[in-house]
């Protein structure tokens, strides 16, 4: 048991890190989720989870084939933990997705590299939102025919 | 006492709720704001003088006995960190309450920074790996949520770089600790500590902190793993910007501190990789910073440099270089959020933050300009500022244990950091504005944020003037770190 797990563990991180090197956003968003349950498995066998009896703190003494049970606690925390995660990437990829208009890493992380734009005039309105038009090159925008091509 | 100890998660748990709840009124939100970043302050600088008699503070989550309660430790190091956090996060909130037309000001900031708050000082604070783990985790989810706050095209690609490339450091980080839990057979620090100075732990468990020591790495942005930093940072607004760069890789370079001075205290493999690590990060960040030409990118080229020489002191391992990272971390914090605040000033004045469309500064906002050169100066390590301490401790701990490479290397970096200092100044500053002199902006509305410049420039001053006192401390900090047997029986010693 300890070694099919062991594999799997090693196998999700190696899938994971595979798909994190991809170029859709996509991949790259399930390949974190894909990585993190690979971590979490390999934290639950790194833990020697092997038993078949639960160790109940009320037994007196351990159970012969009692199963470690913090392990599970940590694993437990972190599978919350990354469900979050999970879910704040996906609304990043959604709104990537609505406004860079493509989700190809490179062409979005390229964004960052440009020049920072100017800040607008000032307004009276301070809470006005600024502007992000402001830029010169309008390359893509998001209705554009840039499609989830970047995902094949 | 115990109260003070989990002083530093409640202060700021508490200010989340509170701005929650008052969230229908931005004023409200701005006065719970600010008072709860005062509240913190005011704790960490009574944690700090309670750490300064030499006791180690320490409790137990839930009142289970050390090795398997979750561990609380304030020693002189954690407790200089939660008030420097505090104090960042009071100018980090004045400097929210300037005016700004950026989307990203308004209620919405202040509970994310309080949350991010709570991860930072809840990673100082812990004895624990996991629950190292898990306040990475809250500080992660509060600065994912800054730095997109307000959105756009930019402010998303940064984000996207940023997201993932942490997601997997921490992922790392926690199989590293799963894995340290197999090989050890406990998480909390202080047990760890006792089981590898005695010797009974298997080879995989120093793999496993190898691993852990990578994560941090990537956290701390060190060479060759800095990549994320200087692509995102400069994306988020400038609040944000500033109080990431002066905490957020700097609760990666504690946890390095902690847990290789826990450890592995005696130097070994592990010191002499950093030591080259540091040297080769303190050199490629201000490199890196020369070729950039915009405010907060050669600013945030300069955090990697200077995160080198933390490490640098790491590395070295002797008590006086030690005090030098020590040192070093508290007058970083400090002048890195005061230039980025600054670098915020002046865009809002000049209109840009690209340095080919800025200047006029010294003419039209001289005020504007004596305040950059205070931390700029420091930064580089001028007489009489902190930065000059911090770094002639450094460069006297490299050239004790004869480490001639790492000292020139550091002196080198020092000239450097002048140099982009010096190109900011003429670039901003001193050359005439290319809109001609009615380009710049009145500066009306900034009060709150030039409050909070000012005093971080004074911090820096008197840091300098007053280095005495702080090296005082700085010696006793290391001096408690070199010697993990009072950390070991702080944790196991407390009645209970």
């Amino acid at each position: 048991m300890e070694i099919v797990a062991s594999i799997s563990a090693g196998l999700l991180v190696a899938i994971g890190i595979w798909m994190l090197l991809d170029r859709s956003l996509l991949r790259v968003v399930l390949g974190v989720v894909v990585l993190g349950n690979g971590v979490n498995m390999a934290v639950l066998v790194g833990g020697r989870f092997d038993g078949s009896v639960a160790a109940f703190a009320d037994t007196p003494g351990v159970p012969e084939l009692a199963v470690n049970p913090l392990p599970q606690a940590l694993v437990l925390t972190a599978i919350v933990i990354g469900f979050a995660l999970f879910v704040f990437a996906l609304a990043v990829l959604k709104r990537t997705w609505e406004v860079h208009g493509n989700i190809e890493t490179d062409r979005i992380t390229a964004v960052a590299e440009e020049p920072a734009p100017d800040l607008p005039a000032e307004s009276r309105n301070e809470d006005l939102p600024r502007k992000d038009g402001a830029h010169p090159v309008p390359s893509f925008s998001p209705q554009a025919e840039h499609g989830m091509e970047g995902s094949r | 006492m115990k109260a003070l100890l989990v002083a530093p998660l409640l202060i700021p748990l508490c200010t989340l709720v509170l701005c929650l709840l008052a969230r229908r009124s931005p004023q409200a939100v701005g006065f719970f704001s600010l008072l709860g970043s005062l509240a913190l302050t005011a704790a960490g600088i009574a944690l700090v003088a309670l750490a300064a008699s030499g006791d180690i503070l320490a409790g137990q989550a839930g009142g289970w006995a050390a090795p398997y309660g979750i561990t609380l430790v304030i020693d002189r190091l954690s407790a200089a960190m939660v008030a420097i956090t505090g104090i960042v996060g009071l100018a980090t909130v004045l400097v929210s309450l300037a005016r700004d037309g950026d989307p990203a000001r308004g209620r919405d900031f202040h509970p994310l920074l309080h949350g991010l708050l709570v991860g930072v000082c809840g990673a100082f604070i812990t004895g624990d790996v996991f629950n190292l783990y898990v306040w990475f985790e809250v500080l992660l989810v509060g600065s994912f949520a800054l730095i997109v706050l307000g959105g756009g095209r930019r402010r998303l690609s940064g984000t996207v770089v940023y997201v993932v490339l942490n997601l997997v450091a921490t992922m790392m980080f926690l199989l590293a600790a799963g894995l340290l839990y197999g090989a050890s057979g406990s998480l909390n620090m202080a047990e760890l500590a006792r089981l590898f100075a005695s010797d009974t732990v298997p080879a995989t468990a120093n793999a496993a902190v190898g691993l852990m020591l990578v994560a941090f790495s990537i956290k701390a942005a060190l060479f060759p793993v800095f990549g994320w930093l200087p692509a995102s940072y400069h994306v988020a607004w400038t609040p944000v910007s500033a109080l990431f760069a002066g905490l957020l890789t700097k609760v990666g370079v504690y946890a390095l501190i902690r847990l290789v001075t826990l450890l592995w205290p005696d130097s070994g493999i592990a010191h002499e990789v950093l030591l080259w690590v540091a040297c080769a990060t303190m050199l490629i960040g201000v490199l890196g910073a020369a070729a950039q030409t915009e405010v907060r990118r050669i600013l945030s080229f300069h955090i990697v440099s200077q995160v080198g020489y933390m490490i640098l002191g790491l590395a070295l391992a002797t008590p006086l270089a030690l005090a030098g990272a020590v040192f070093y971390l508290i007058h970083h914090i400090v002048v890195k959020a005061n230039l980025f605040f600054i670098g915020g000033i002046a865009t809002r004045l000049t209109g840009s933050e690209r340095l080919a469309a800025m200047g006029g500064l010294y003419a039209s906002a001289p005020w504007l300009a004596v305040l950059f050169a205070i931390p700029a100066l420091s930064l580089a390590g001028i007489p009489p500022l902190s930065g000059f301490w911090a770094k002639f401790v450094l460069v006297k701990a490299s050239l004790d244990a004869s480490a001639w490479i790492a000292a020139s290397v550091a002196l080198l970096t020092g000239i450097f950091t002048l140099l982009s200092m010096s190109k900011i100044w003429n670039e901003a500053f001193l050359k005439p504005h290319p809109g001609g002199p009615g380009a710049i902006r009145p500066a009306t509305g900034l009060r709150p944020a030039l409050w909070a410049v000012s005093a971080l420039a004074a911090m820096t001053v008197a840091i300098g003037l007053l280095a005495g006192p702080v090296m005082d401390y700085a010696n006793a900090a290391a001096a408690q770190l070199s010697a993990p047997q009072g950390y070991i029986d702080a944790v196991f010693g407390t009645p209970r």
